[in-house]
């Protein structure tokens, strides 16, 4: 498996991000002089409670929104995001939802059934083209997701929690998957979950992040040789304690 | 970040996960996973399913008839006035096999084409409008929804002064009466656009027309199709009430033959003509209904 490169520069580069929602005495805080470089090539969990900001920090290096302190640099690269939710088109069939992000990446027309075929190839779905997105289960949807991202070509994919609503067995193989998919493809992939065992499972690194407002509270590094096992040993020493880290940062907010 | 996780990070590769053998275990458990989450939905035969939906109407329609008759047989009106069924329905196969009675049908069903392609024309061109400029939308979005209300026949004496006793005064009220529902349809399918689905178009990097042509358009259709529908049916009563009101020469279409019908005192007719009203309204209905469905059933938004 390929050695994540972490020489090159930050493909992303966060920098004393800050981000409230609202104004005056009303606004919401929802980051906090958050900074964060991530490296060409890097696999980073982010981490943390509710409230804390995640999918808000995704938002921001997506480009969907501005911070309203500091700055989000990503350097020209193509970034893609998926959410919890598959968010495919219901009205076109697999094929098509994965053909029109060829499309407006300007694929041409000629090209894009072939990219479309090889794209649901490597996510294991080569027959399920002409299906409809409601005929497929949740984590077959969410591997379209998948592909539906990688034909954007993107350098950086930031996923929120993108396997939060799946069954643990199909869970489990799809981060097998993704582990496969981001060695082949080169990607730096910003994961975002509240599951910590699913963090250290995936990720180089782990970033936890306080809750209201979030802030970076403390970086894991992740030294475990690949392939990983959600259920070894291992894993589970370095999430049980990064969930006492978490659980000291969520129990502030009890008293 | 901190210097030893940097360098800490290049630490956790491992030989194996890359292998052909690993990676072929990985997709047979995945595609075994699929076979098992994918149920194969085995649906009834074509017959069937006519037979499914056609005997709730032919019971509802046996029903109706029944109760008539009975009506009629507790002799609360005389049968020249209120005729049972048994005289309707020799009317009305007589008067399927006349001439005048299908070029007065055709007439009527020009009026009420013609009429309802200018309301979906002027409705997705108010809807597309409003739904697109904030400032048209807080001044006209609630006018609009007004105009539903207001009954089409309000509409006839201003349509007469417009343009006399015309066709132009039919299929202006035709239009005021489904134009409405039509623009209302499609604001509501494109408030309505789901906002996660907005996102991941704005992430595939669809803008401008590309966003209208590839997301919000088609995610709008199934709303906009409830409008035609809802338009049909305000475009039919309208055109009714306006071939009651607006007689123009000497064709007998639908509207007429009724009045006709009951300057008469031809009640059996009246009657058989009211059926025909009522069919042709219950099955052009019927047609948008099934493209509704199948345009929800195909997004999984319904059982099919």
């Amino acid at each position: 498996m390929r050695t994540p490169v972490s020489t090159t520069a930050p493909e992303v580069r966060l920098t004393e991000v800050s981000k409230a929602y609202g104004a005056g005495g009303n606004a919401l805080l929802a980051l906090d002089h958050v900074s964060l470089d991530v490296p060409g090539g890097e696999f980073v969990c982010i981490l943390g409670a509710s409230g804390c900001g995640k999918s808000t920090l995704l938002s921001l290096v997506a480009g969907l929104d501005r911070p309203t302190l500091g700055s989000v640099d990503v350097g020209g690269a193509r970034v893609g995001l998926m959410f919890q939710e598959p968010a495919l088109f219901p009205w076109l069939t697999v094929s098509g939802n994965v053909e029109l992000a060829l499309r407006t990446r300007g694929v041409a027309k000629a090209e894009r059934r072939a990219r479309t075929a090889e794209l649901l190839e490597s996510v294991h779905l080569g027959g399920f083209g002409v299906k409809r997105p409601h005929e497929l289960s949740g984590g077959m949807r969410q591997r379209v997701a998948i592909a539906r991202a990688l034909a954007q070509d993107s350098d950086v994919l930031l996923m929120d929690e993108p396997f939060g609503a799946l069954d643990a067995m199909t869970r489990d193989l799809l981060h097998d998957e993704l582990e496969r998919i981001w060695s082949e493809r080169s990607l730096t992939v910003m994961f975002v979950t509240h599951n910590v065992r699913e963090a250290v499972r995936l990720g180089n690194r782990v970033v936890l992040l306080s809750s209201r407002p979030g802030k970076v509270v403390e970086e894991f590094a992740v030294p475990l040789d690949r392939p990983r096992r959600i259920d070894s040993a291992e894993v589970s020493r370095l999430a049980a304690s990064i969930t006492d880290r978490l659980r000291e940062e969520v129990g502030r907010h009890g008293s | 970040m901190d210097p030893d996780i940097r360098t800490s990070m290049g630490s956790g590769s491992g030989p194996a996960a890359g292998s052909p053998m690993a990676d072929s275990a990985i997709s047979r458990q995945i595609a075994g996973l699929d076979a098992l989450e994918m149920v194969a939905r085995s649906r009834p035969g074509p017959l069937r399913r006519v037979w499914a939906s056609l005997w709730p109407v032919l019971a509802a329609v046996a029903i109706a008839v029944g109760v008539w008759e009975v009506v009629v047989l507790s002799g609360w009106k005389p049968t020249y006035v209120l005729p049972g069924p048994a005289d309707v329905f020799p009317q009305l196969w007589k008067d399927v096999r006349e001439s005048a009675f299908w070029s007065g049908l055709g007439l009527t069903m020009r009026r009420a084409m013609i009429g309802f392609a200018l309301a979906i024309i002027v409705g997705a061109a108010i809807g597309a409008v409003v739904s697109r400029v904030r400032f048209l939308r807080v001044a006209f979005g609630s006018l609009i929804t007004g105009l539903q209300t207001m009954p089409s026949i309000a509409w006839f004496p201003l349509a007469i002064l417009l343009f006399q006793i015309s066709e132009s005064a039919i299929l202006f009220v035709i239009v005021l009466g489904a134009a409405p529902s039509i623009a209302n349809g499609l604001i509501a399918g494109v408030d309505y656009t789901p906002p996660i689905l907005l996102r991941a178009g704005k992430i595939l990097g669809l803008r401008g027309i590309a966003l209208y042509r590839h997301l919000i358009l088609p995610a709008s259709l199934p709303a906009f199709v409830t409008g035609l529908k809802q338009g049909w049916a305000f475009a039919w009563r309208s055109l009714m009430a306006g071939e009651l009101l607006v007689i123009i020469g000497h064709h007998t279409s639908l509207g007429v033959r009724l009045e006709y019908a009951r300057e008469n005192i031809d009640a059996p007719d009246m009657i058989a003509t009211m059926i025909v009203i009522l069919v042709i309204g219950i099955v052009i209905d019927r047609l948008f209904s099934a493209a509704d469905r199948t345009l929800r059933a195909r997004r999984g938004l319904e059982p099919s």
